[in-house]
């Protein structure tokens, strides 16, 4: 953990003049392509991998930064233009962010679309065309087999020349769970050898790089191009997750490139988290076709720094992602998303009593859905299951192949489900979900089909949605986690429309054959489509997501901006409200802050109440027992002392004293500038041997004659770290760390130094007060 | 002058974007074939017609009920009952992007297969002889003797050749991954 700096350090330091220009000169190589493969030099300002930031050293740093440049934009005319280019490289970096992300959402859409039909058949005519592609032109559809089409072929039509038969369907079976294990085999080989940080969600990760962590390589270039390739092989295998959480991933990555091209953002890791967040909202917006549900995703659950001024800057990211998507156009009718809704048939107020109901039913399954899954995560960590990555993954995937071929929901990818899950029931559909008895004299357009019983299909389908709800269920808690880019909100949202839609078609059933009841009586009459089924599905999968990510308005403007308008807000408010409530009856965490604490991240999280009565002494180091504090003097300790000192202790500062015996607080030095001014010293100045006194004042103190050059490290000490008092509640302490981004605070009594509370020894206590394992805390 | 290099190196970056979207958008927009367009009308079954799908390649503003759907199934006076219950709407899609797409996400999958086999295959056969240039530090030294040390001469780096340099930076690259694999795979402190 490093320590505030002193403004001036910086600035007067000569290694860090010296060092930025080496950078920069290195960054930009004077126009040699070649630099960029030169290993960077450690800058003065950066900070160690797996270390936390000074937010307010880096807030400092572009205070000055910026009045420098407005200083100097009065000199002259270039300086000026300077100074403008320099306030609108904010939102070059969002244009670029946004262009890149929606453009790589759309590689993805279709790359995951012709891949998924890859598994069942091939197009003859071009063979880059999914089926929907290549039945496009046929003019020989006829309404029964709207499917088929010469030019596409199964695979046992393609081999064997048999199209039904029970040799055709067990070809089929066996090719489709060969593509699936292929696919999966070769994107969890491509993460393994070349970017590890590939695997998984990602958005417990940038959460906590966004809170101040930092992982190097983790928003990488490698990271980007492993995660968006094998992103598209694990959707198309079959497997039962999502893309919209790696989506926030290689937004975030696409985002920390185009930050790293400007001075501006890649040196000031304040800045940069600033347009990561912009860039979280980017991802969200593609991936949903939502860029407000986007920017309120980003500030409600992945951002903890949200300046005000971000929420523009995001807006226009995710709005130019959004269009950018658009204009490549993947679903071929001008949506974002395959899923979006385009009836708008009303609802009555009698319908709340199921939506509330699918509330409840998507808390519960959040809960279970969460407890399974950290279980069965920790068990991954911590037994031998851990130790065979590539072979859990071959065998999850055959056994989802295995088991989800023979029911026709769950054998197309899980966006076709949701999407004829949520779509109402035309006069012509040929799904089974709508096998409807249809009233042959009726005369009524497409959009107001009256409610009508159910034809044996929908019974068929009923059963079959069952079946598919189960395994849903099921294998999504051993999928998720896996070494492989995995989502969540995709699998969520298909058990909640599953679950919505059987919901939905039972009300129906019973409002039709039962409409003279006096809950129907008064806005169900015979004749009047009072119920549709696709909007429960809808609920549903609403009620699921929130009780998984317990989002709460980023949830509900997702889903109507997916919908396309106002009129479903009441009910799926009342069923993210209930299931919010259900779910935080049962535990407070969401599947992404559980995540966080089983791999013991440092996320000092701001939606946590710290309630207990204790006092900054009882979670100070050092305890009673413990070695006593190890600090530095003001001035009478030597070169040799400071470094046995550092050598000996891991801890990444020091206090500084006035005295051994009179313990007055001087400031705070960190331990990564203590070596490289000692080894600059060394190395540069004369006489600096190890004898010589290290002082932190301003003149340096009486020394006989004959006795080495003093050294002066006051520019390495910050003269103003955090204190309090060994009285101050803990409340108020966790409340100072959060809200200003400490890393460690020094507590005093009277005006002497008494010990030091670190960010780690806060997340520990507050653990051990949720009875948790405070040595679960793992990085530093 | 380093804000120049800036903006330069950004400019580049962005007119190399505006070339590849200028290229892809007029031969998305030129190639409006026929096979790009098409009017798609649903018409219901009614009376003793059954359900059938209509497709025909026409313009947005020709798009309706009375051009698609031929030959009309009902006589004249029913046409227009008939043409209410169909819904008809127009799609486009551009069959350039797709295949430009799909190809290049081939690509890309198939250089990332021949690279990792290279590695895993060519690559130790090819290190064998030099198999005893250990680095320096071994993992578990002092993390401070390791960045003491690590900061390098700046002066001897730029002498070498471009192959050295790039094989400078695949060896400081695998050492990267390798561990990165270690942080996730082998100690599980990451990523669970």
């Amino acid at each position: 953990m490093m320590p505030q700096l002193a403004v001036t350090t910086i600035l007067e330091h000569p290694r860090a003049k010296d060092t930025n220009m080496v950078n920069a000169g290195d960054m930009n190589g004077s126009g040699n392509l070649m630099d960029f493969l030169d290993e960077p030099f450690p800058d003065v300002g950066t900070y160690e991998d797996f270390h936390t930031i000074d937010w307010l050293r880096e807030k400092s740093r572009d205070t000055d930064r910026h009045r420098k440049i407005t200083s100097k934009s009065k000199e002259s005319i270039w300086e000026f233009i300077k100074s403008l280019l320099d306030a609108w490289s904010g939102w070059v970096v969002m244009l670029k962010i946004g262009l890149l992300a929606g453009t790589l959402a759309g590689v993805i859409d279709l790359a995951v679309d012709w891949m998924t039909d890859l598994k069942e058949g091939v197009c003859l005519s071009a063979f880059w065309y999914s089926h929907e592609q290549c039945c496009w032109t046929s003019n020989e559809t006829t309404f029964e087999d709207r499917g088929k089409c010469p030019q596409w072929q199964k695979w046992s039509e393609l081999l064997v020349n048999q199209s039904e038969g029970a040799s055709a369907y067990i070809l089929n079976y066996f090719l489709y769970i060969m593509w699936a294990l292929c696919f999966a085999f070769l994107a969890v080989s491509l993460v393994r050898v070349f970017a590890p940080y590939a695997c998984g969600s990602g958005i417990p990760e940038i959460k906590t790089i966004l809170s101040g962590f930092i992982i190097r390589g983790y928003l990488g270039k490698w990271t980007l191009l492993i995660k968006t390739v094998t992103l598209v092989l694990v959707v198309s295998s079959g497997l039962s997750l999502g893309k919209e959480g790696p989506l926030v991933h290689v937004a975030c990555c696409c985002g920390n490139f185009f930050s790293s091209l400007f001075s501006k953002y890649s040196k000031n890791e304040g800045k940069r988290r600033e347009v990561l967040s912009a860039a979280a909202a980017a991802g969200v917006s593609v991936a949903f076709g939502a860029p407000i549900g986007g920017v309120l995703f980003s500030l409600e659950e992945v951002s903890y720094y949200f300046p005000l001024k971000t929420l523009w800057r995001s807006f226009f990211a995710a709005l130019v992602a959004a269009f950018t998507l658009r204009s490549i156009n993947p679903f071929g009718n001008s949506r974002l998303v395959l899923f979006y809704v385009e009836y708008h048939t009303p609802w009555y107020m009698a319908e709340l009593f199921p939506f509330i109901l699918l509330g409840v039913f998507g808390g519960l399954w959040g809960t279970l859905f969460i407890r399974c899954n950290i279980a069965w995560c920790r068990r991954r960590k911590t037994t031998k299951l851990g130790k065979y990555p590539v072979l859990e993954v071959i065998v999850v995937t055959a056994i989802t192949a295995i088991i989800a071929y023979p029911n026709p929901y769950t054998r197309r990818s899980t966006s076709e489900l949701i999407s004829e899950l949520f779509n109402d029931c035309g006069a012509l559909e040929s799904s089974q979900l709508c096998d409807y008895i249809n009233d042959p004299n009726m005369t009524r357009p497409v959009d107001d089909i009256p409610d009508r019983p159910a034809g044996p299909g929908v019974y068929t389908a009923m059963w079959q949605l069952a079946l598919a709800l189960i395994f849903k269920i099921i294998i999504t808690i051993f999928t998720f986690g896996m070494k492989i880019p995995s989502g969540l909100f995709i699998p969520s949202m298909a058990v909640g429309a599953m679950a919505g839609r059987m919901v939905g078609i039972g009300v129906e059933q019973v409002a039709y054959h039962h409409h003279d009841w006096i809950i129907f009586r008064n806005w169900c009459r015979p004749g009047a489509d009072c119920v549709t089924p696709g909007l429960y599905a809808m609920v549903g999968a609403a009620a699921c997501l929130g009780g998984v990510t317990r989002m709460t308005v980023s949830l509900v403007v997702i889903m109507f901006e997916l919908t396309g308008g106002l009129e479903y807000i009441v009910p799926l408010m009342a069923a993210a409200v209930t299931s919010k409530w259900v779910a935080d009856a049962f535990g407070k965490e969401g599947i992404y802050e559980a995540h966080i604490h089983l791999n013991g991240y440092p996320f000092l999280d701001v939606k946590d109440e710290f309630t207990h009565r204790t006092l900054a002494t009882d979670v100070m180091r050092p305890r009673r027992g413990e070695p006593a504090l190890s600090v530095l003097t003001q001035d009478s300790m030597t070169v040799e002392d400071v470094e046995t000192l550092i050598k000996e202790t891991d801890y990444n500062g020091f206090p500084v004293v006035v005295s051994k015996d009179s313990e007055r607080l001087i400031g705070f030095a960190q331990r990564r500038e203590l070596i490289l001014a000692i080894k600059n010293a060394r190395q540069r100045q004369d006489g600096v041997v190890s004898n010589s006194i290290v002082h932190f004042t301003e003149d340096p103190p009486e020394l006989p004659p004959n006795s080495p050059h003093p050294l002066k490290l006051r520019r390495i000490l910050n003269l103003s770290p955090f204190t309090v008092t060994d009285h101050t509640p803990m409340e108020t302490v966790v409340d100072i760390f959060r809200k200003l981004g400490l890393r460690q605070c020094l507590v005093t009594r009277s005006g002497r130094l008494l010990g030091i509370i670190t960010k780690k020894d806060v997340l520990r206590h507050m653990a051990q007060m949720a009875n948790q394992d405070p040595e679960s805390i793992m990085f530093n | 002058m380093i804000f120049s290099q800036h903006i330069w190196k950004s400019m580049q970056l962005l007119s190399l974007m505006a070339v590849v979207w200028c290229v892809l958008t007029p031969l998305a927009q030129a190639s409006k074939s026929s096979e790009d367009i098409r009017c798609k009308c649903i018409c219901p079954p009614y009376r003793n017609i059954i359900g059938h799908i209509y497709n025909r390649n026409v313009s947005q503003k020709d798009c309706n009920c009375l051009h698609v759907v031929e030959p009309m199934p009902v006589p004249g006076r029913d046409v227009e009952a008939y043409c209410l219950l169909c819904e008809c709407k127009y799609e486009e899609r551009s069959t350039t992007t797709i295949k430009v797409i799909i190809i290049i996400y081939l690509s890309v999958v198939g250089a990332l297969l021949l690279y990792m086999a290279f590695l895993m295959l060519v690559d130790p056969l090819i290190r064998k002889p030099d198999a005893y240039t250990q680095p320096l530090h071994n993992e578990e030294e002092n993390e401070d003797a390791r960045s003491l040390a690590a900061v390098p001469t700046p002066s001897g780096a730029r002498a070498n050749t471009v192959l050295e340099r790039v094989e400078g930076a695949q060896q400081r690259w695998k050492r990267q991954v390798q561990e990165q694999r270690k942080t996730v795979f082998d100690r599980h402190k990451m990523l669970s």
